[in-house]
């Protein structure tokens, strides 16, 4: 006999459209949710709220300013790459926690080629070289969990997160050579991204833009793209059917650590052209979200990072407005981000409740 | 189905609703705004000085103003201007942090028609960028009248034979090895010792310009190690909440800390920004060049101190105090009197200081004339870094 009030089953029969409608329907309730506790909290009029909203993420768009709608499209592009860069991983259940240092490391890497070979090489080659090695040092962060998961089956969540703290370090101790007691490294201005017109962030988006497009053929129409899924749901029937799991491991690793380490690149020579420990700024573990509720889906994903990054700037700027913490926009994204949680569970899962009068049979 | 249609039609209603609502209130004058980017927040005494002074400054100009907290020294401060300046339109941008500097100047270049203020930076007057401004207190004067608050403390406690003249050691806590708490902490030791020539004291630094653990374990091995008062340069509740644990006086900094210790917080100086605040927005209403960098002073009302808690200082230190703060208006007392300290047990008589930014720290400027180290006259920022006798650094840290 069961007891419990209600129990959990499985559902795969929920079709599409109604999957997609729910996931809309959660968005824009979300949305409308942040907008209540704004208007409650900062005690500003309902409109206001949102108006500071789109004030935070597009700025003055209407008088012409498009700087901040770029600045949006370059946060959305570097959260997106970083969930990119964990997808093949997470698609073998791999899990990669550590798309935070593998990017740092890539990130030294450029800043190393900034700042040591800035005039020794010409432009195209230096250019050249922060591009292999940051793909280089973020590869090299992510292969060495993924050797040890191959070889000595240990848990790659915590190798992985681990790696992040070094990295971090890592960092830090460079900033303090570099950065000559004030814990700053000045921006370098060897090796930076060219600004196409005036918009200095157009080849990051792009970039991006061709990594989106090039991660959804490799995981849908190549042959590792398949294996990584073979991989995925069992490693026997893996081995079974010939595939190398180690291999597998290996190699999709060293594609995930690469392509973190090319947002290391992004931030560093394409963005911010300095270092710190707070350069990627926890947007490793937000992008292992994004991966998830984009289905590793790299256009699901797209949408998906549009409308965290549209929360946490527009939030930000009600938050900034009304004077209060910055934790608010935080707390706020975290509130959003549970709920798109909450509504994938509900999407797979129904709750059945039990009837206590009736006797159930098991 | 149909609910969900239903739930749908709701949403979209009550989002034009709000839609509607937008367009009522947007005839806003085109007056003056000002943005403000910080490190931390209220949390940090530093920061809390700055706010604070914000505020009334904006209020008292009647000019709007929009803040940013809790940002870090790095590129995120060069996003904060555009922001301000991009979606809020801000005319004037301040930042409060040291390490803001260099990417408040690379905005500074892209927006020439909006005007920069930093404090505590050191490049403006190099760096020939016309609308970047550094901004910066003597407030080695208020550390000065302060540290003689400190000085009767001791002398109480000799007289009441709590300790030896002997035993009369401070214990400082600072957040770096940098000129801005070097200056901060000799001019502290140089004010206590001009009223019990006996004192030594102790140095330590965390590191960190706000971390609460740290201060606090800071202020906790000084007192361990025989320090009889102590008083700190970072921005947590650290080092004087250690203080009142232990019944030990604290000299505070920023701000008053005597709601949380009562019983052991004397006094604190603090820099007011309040008038700086009030100059820049009247340069630009007015039009007018805002000084590349400017300092200030006990007379412009820059540098302040707080009321003397009674119940924990020594008595008279009130009057003292004004005593003392007439004298270094009218000049008769000069801070870094070289002929009130030594180095190595020998009179400083020249001393090059590291003035202008580069990347070798180049000293490259004569601090002393006329036998007096004269701090701020160079630039705002500070520049006095002697490691001066009576004072020992237990560690030091560089970041």
């Amino acid at each position: 006999m069961n007891k419990t009030f209600f129990h959990v089953v499985k559902r795969d029969d929920m079709p599409l459209w109604k999957a997609w409608l729910i996931r809309g329907a959660t968005i824009i309730i979300a949305i409308l949710l942040v907008g209540i506790i704004s208007t409650v909290v900062t005690g500003k009029g309902f409109g206001e709220t949102y108006e500071k909203m789109f004030l935070g993420v597009f700025g003055r768009l209407f008088e012409g300013k498009t700087t901040m709608l770029w600045k949006y499209l370059q946060d959305i592009a570097i959260l997106l790459s970083l969930a990119l860069a964990l997808t093949p991983a997470f698609k073998m259940k791999f899990w990669n926690c550590g798309a935070e240092g593998q990017a740092l490391m890539g990130g030294l890497a450029s800043i190393i080629c900034m700042i040591e070979l800035g005039d020794k090489l010409s432009y195209p080659l230096l250019i050249a070289t922060i591009a292999v090695t940051s793909m280089l040092a973020g590869a090299l962060w992510g292969v060495i969990p993924a050797i040890f998961k191959a070889v000595f089956n240990t848990n790659e969540t915590l190798f992985t997160l681990m790696m992040n703290y070094i990295a971090t370090q890592i960092i830090a101790y460079y900033v303090y050579i570099k950065g000559g007691g004030s814990n700053v490294i000045n921006p370098v201005a060897a090796g930076n991204f060219p600004a196409v017109g005036n918009n200095k962030y157009f080849v990051n988006i792009v970039i991006v833009a061709a990594i989106t497009v090039a991660m959804f053929i490799y995981l849908k129409y190549s042959k590792q793209g398949y294996e990584i899924s073979v991989v995925g749901e069992s490693h026997n029937t893996a081995r079974y059917i010939g595939i190398d799991v180690k291999k597998v491991i290996i190699r999709t690793m060293i594609i995930s650590g690469a392509l973190c380490g090319i947002t290391g690149m992004l931030l560093v020579a394409g963005t911010d052209h300095s270092i710190n420990i707070n350069s990627v700024g926890g947007q490793g573990f937000t992008a292992i979200l994004m991966s998830w509720l984009g289905q590793f889906n790299p256009f699901i994903m797209v949408i998906m990072t549009a409308i965290v990054v549209f929360l946490r700037l527009g939030v930000a700027k009600v938050a900034d407005s009304a004077q209060l913490n910055s934790s608010f926009s935080e707390i706020m994204v975290g509130i959003v981000i549970l709920m798109l949680v909450g509504c994938e569970f509900f999407i797979h899962y129904s709750i059945k409740f039990n009837k206590h009068k009736k006797e159930v049979a098991e | 189905m149909k609910k969900l249609l239903a739930i749908l039609l709701m949403v979209v209603m009550v989002f034009s609703l709000a839609a509607c609502g937008d367009n009522a209130d947007s005839d806003k004058g085109e007056s003056l705004k000002v943005g403000f980017i910080f490190l931390h927040d209220e949390q940090s005494t530093y920061d809390k000085n700055f706010i604070d002074a914000a505020k009334a400054a904006c209020k008292e100009m009647n000019v709007e103003y929009v803040q940013k907290t809790q940002i870090p020294e790095s590129q995120k401060c060069y996003d904060a201007a555009v922001e301000l300046i991009e979606s809020d339109g801000c005319d004037i941008i301040f930042a409060d942090s040291f390490g803001h500097e260099s990417f408040l100047i690379q905005a500074a270049k892209e927006y020439p028609d909006v005007q920069f203020c930093h404090a505590t930076g050191t490049q403006a007057h190099t760096a020939g960028v016309k609308n970047f401004h550094n901004a910066f207190a003597s407030i080695y004067e208020g550390r000065y009248l302060a540290g003689v608050a400190a000085g009767l403390k001791l002398n109480e406690m000799i007289d009441d034979g709590k300790i030896t003249a002997e035993q009369a050691k401070m214990g400082y806590v600072g957040a770096f090895t940098f000129a801005e708490v070097m200056s901060g902490y000799t001019s502290f030791y140089l004010g206590a010792k001009s009223v019990c020539p006996s004192v030594t004291m102790d140095v330590k630094f965390t590191g960190s310009w706000y971390d609460e653990q740290k201060e606090k374990e800071a202020a906790q091995a000084l007192i361990s190690g025989g320090c009889v008062l102590i008083s700190q340069h970072a921005d947590s509740m650290g080092a004087p909440t250690a203080c009142e644990t232990a019944g030990v006086p604290n000299v505070s900094y920023n701000g008053s800390t005597v709601a949380a210790c009562p019983n052991t917080f004397i006094v604190s100086s603090r820099i007011d920004w309040t008038p700086y605040f009030k100059y820049m927005i009247k340069c630009v209403q007015d039009g007018t060049e805002i000084a590349a960098d400017w300092t200030g002073t006990i007379e412009t009302g820059s540098v302040v101190l707080t009321d003397v808690n009674e119940k924990a200082a020594a008595e008279g230190t009130a009057e003292k105090i004004a005593d003392v703060k007439a004298k270094l208006l009218d000049g008769s007392i000069k801070v870094f009197d070289t002929a009130n300290f030594t180095v190595g047990g020998n009179a400083v008589t020249s001393y090059m200081a590291d003035v202008d930014t580069d990347a070798e720290f180049a000293k490259d400027t004569e601090a002393i004339e006329d036998g007096i180290f004269y701090e701020s006259k160079h630039r705002s920022a500070p520049y006095f870094d002697m490691e001066i006798d009576g004072i020992t650094l237990l560690d030091r840290n560089y970041g």
